[in-house]
């Protein structure tokens, strides 16, 4: 048989591209690690515990951001969560077809506004709104026995992050739940309702919990995406790097303190700090996707087992 | 003695369909908090949409899409060289994400299908998870300092990085749903892989990929995080690609959190005309795929 030069050529091409994959991975770890090391040298990793941050005197500690990104993505999951595993189960179980198209092009229209819009929405009317009407419900009630309720609140702050961070997570974590959902076996839900189960009791024990650790993948997926949000963070939670008392006062994440200094940074060492809170925020990110893809991939693999 | 044992069996069922209405009550409000949950996922949406619309129409007007930014505080002025930097940028990335996304999406579908594969799809997906804000440090450290500075190539490099395994993992599943006898017809025509490939199965799969790309497009066109340190802003007109330029989305930013009404009032504008730009992207993404 003669030799096909073309295939072998094209395939090597094709090998070359999949491999540039790799590539840029690996050269965006590298690049982080050089960039930092710098930082990683002076000040060990103490750095991650140190609450202090002054360029002036280079003094720099990353918990005051750290401890931002923590709070602001976690409250963002607690309130996405309910509503989009909601949103999932009222588009597959309860919505009729026509509807349904409807809405699920609304939501993917939600995940399509650009960051900055929701950051400008944020800064000019969410802000206002949690100032006047929101954060005084909490600090009335919750915020006179704990402090971290208390106020007072000025519209921006890490409430207001957190809030926009959830709107922005809402869309991702509804449409991975839908697809989960969606491949539970109609035999389940026969079953169930065949035994005498309520349309909700066949909802929480045949569906939600046939495809729990997907909605978790979903949960965790979702929780990437708050983490390493940037811009519209940026504009609503005050700026501010200190480790806030309340949760109405506004802080600093990981990502807002890389988007402002960045370009402010007047020295190696400041700028060599701010990289290494990106690498720091990558690896975090890097480690949340991998699980939630193993979570997601291991649910997959077990509905197409039990077909 | 009968009539106690009916007595007894009455009061069985009427407590048994107490308790099935009581079933059935909580059924029907748990499933209206499923409407509930949704309506208040899209009341944000509306908002946005509203106010974008409401706020960014009276700063549209021709001098937006025709003048230069005015100094700070002053009235009039425009975005032109933002929304001419907004389509360089998207162009200098599309240049370079859509064939090495697209190639790396053939080598998954029509060479990966082994362990190799498998692994360089899982990176795929990890790429796709990586903020924004990581790839503009990644292109600052390669790309600005060994240029010298900001520049257009810069900001298309780092938009190219996000737009790569967006392109590659959408070609990968477009790809993989032609259907198998379709490559085995080619190549028992004789037809070299390659050809069979290029010419019948990309193809095949055009519509999908084009979506894919649109929705690609579609989402770099917004990003501002990694533009702000690598194409980084400029106030004027660009005379060459290797110095600084304006985007939309970085305009946008600087004036929503400037203290002056008017370039506040052009904000809502500058975001109303990206809004419409993903927007248009995203509908006629929907177009390409509708079946006829």
């Amino acid at each position: 048989m003669k030799k096909r030069y073309g295939d072998q050529l094209f395939k090597a091409i094709a090998y070359i591209f999949g491999c540039s994959i790799i590539a840029m991975l690996g050269l965006m770890v590298w690049e982080m690690f050089r960039g930092s090391s710098f930082a990683l040298d002076k000040y060990g990793l103490g750095f991650l515990f140190s609450s202090s941050w002054d360029p002036v005197t280079e003094e720099f500690g990353a918990w005051p951001f750290i401890y931002g990104t923590i709070v602001s993505s976690l409250l963002a999951l607690v309130i996405a969560t309910p509503i989009s595993i909601g949103i999932a189960v009222f588009l597959v179980e309860v919505a009729p077809k026509w509807f349904r198209d409807v809405v699920g092009f609304l939501i993917e229209l939600l995940a399509a506004i650009p960051s900055i819009v929701y950051g400008l929405w944020g800064i000019f009317v969410l802000g206002p709104i949690i100032r006047e009407y929101i954060a005084p419900v909490f600090i009335n009630t919750l915020g006179k026995f704990i402090p971290f309720f208390a106020g007072p609140s000025f519209g921006v702050g890490i409430f207001t992050a957190g809030v926009i961070l959830a709107i922005m997570i809402i869309p991702t974590i509804a449409s991975i739940s839908r697809e989960v959902i969606m491949v539970v076996p109609d035999a389940q839900r026969e079953a169930a309702l065949a035994l005498g189960a309520t349309k909700w009791e066949m909802i929480r024990t045949a569906v939600l919990t046939y495809s729990r650790s997907g909605i978790l993948g979903a949960m965790i997926i979702g929780l990437g995406r708050a983490i390493g949000e940037t811009m519209s963070v940026t504009m609503v939670i005050g700026n501010r790097p200190e480790v806030p008392d309340s949760i109405f006062d506004p802080a600093y994440t990981m990502a807002s303190v890389i988007a402002n200094e960045f370009n402010e940074a007047s020295s190696d060492i400041y700028l060599s700090t701010l990289i290494e809170i990106g690498f720091l925020l990558f690896a975090v990110t890097l480690l949340v996707n991998i699980f939630a893809r193993f979570l997601v991939w291991t649910t997959s693999r077990g509905i197409q087992e039990a077909k | 003695m009968e009539s106690v044992l009916e007595s007894v069996k009455k009061q069985k069922t009427n407590k048994l369909n107490a308790k099935l209405g009581r079933r059935r009550a909580f059924s029907s409000f748990m499933v209206s908090l499923t409407i509930l949950s949704m309506l208040l996922a899209l009341t944000p949406l509306f908002s946005i949409l509203g106010y974008v619309l409401v706020k960014g129409i009276p700063a549209l007007n021709f001098a937006f899409f025709t003048e230069l930014p005015a100094p700070p505080g002053e009235a009039g002025g425009g975005m032109a060289n933002g929304i001419v930097g907004t389509f360089t940028l998207i162009g200098l990335a599309s240049l370079i994400g859509v064939p090495v996304g697209l190639m790396a999406g053939v080598f998954l579908s029509e060479y990966g299908r082994n362990r190799f594969g498998k692994f360089v799809s899982f990176l795929t997906d990890i790429m796709l998870g990586v903020p924004s804000i990581v790839v503009g440090i990644v292109v600052y450290a390669l790309v600005v300092l060994w240029l010298g500075g900001f520049s257009a190539y810069a900001g298309g490099i780092a938009l190219a990085f996000i737009m790569i395994p967006a392109v590659t993992r959408t070609t990968e599943e477009m790809l993989k749903l032609v259907p198998n006898h379709i490559r085995e017809a080619g190549l028992a025509l004789g037809i070299p892989k390659w050809r069979v490939i290029m010419l019948i199965i990309l193809p095949t799969a055009l519509r999908g990929i084009i979506t894919g790309i649109m929705l690609a497009v579609a989402r770099v066109s917004g990003e501002t995080a990694p533009l702000l340190f690598t194409a980084f802003g400029n106030m004027y007109w660009n005379k060459s690609l290797n110095e600084p330029i304006a985007s939309m989305p970085v305009l946008v930013f600087n004036y929503a959190i400037s203290p002056y009404a008017e370039w506040q009032a052009q904000a809502w504008a500058g975001a109303l005309t990206l809004i419409l730009i993903v927007l248009v992207l995203n509908v006629s993404a929907r177009l390409v795929t509708r079946k006829r």
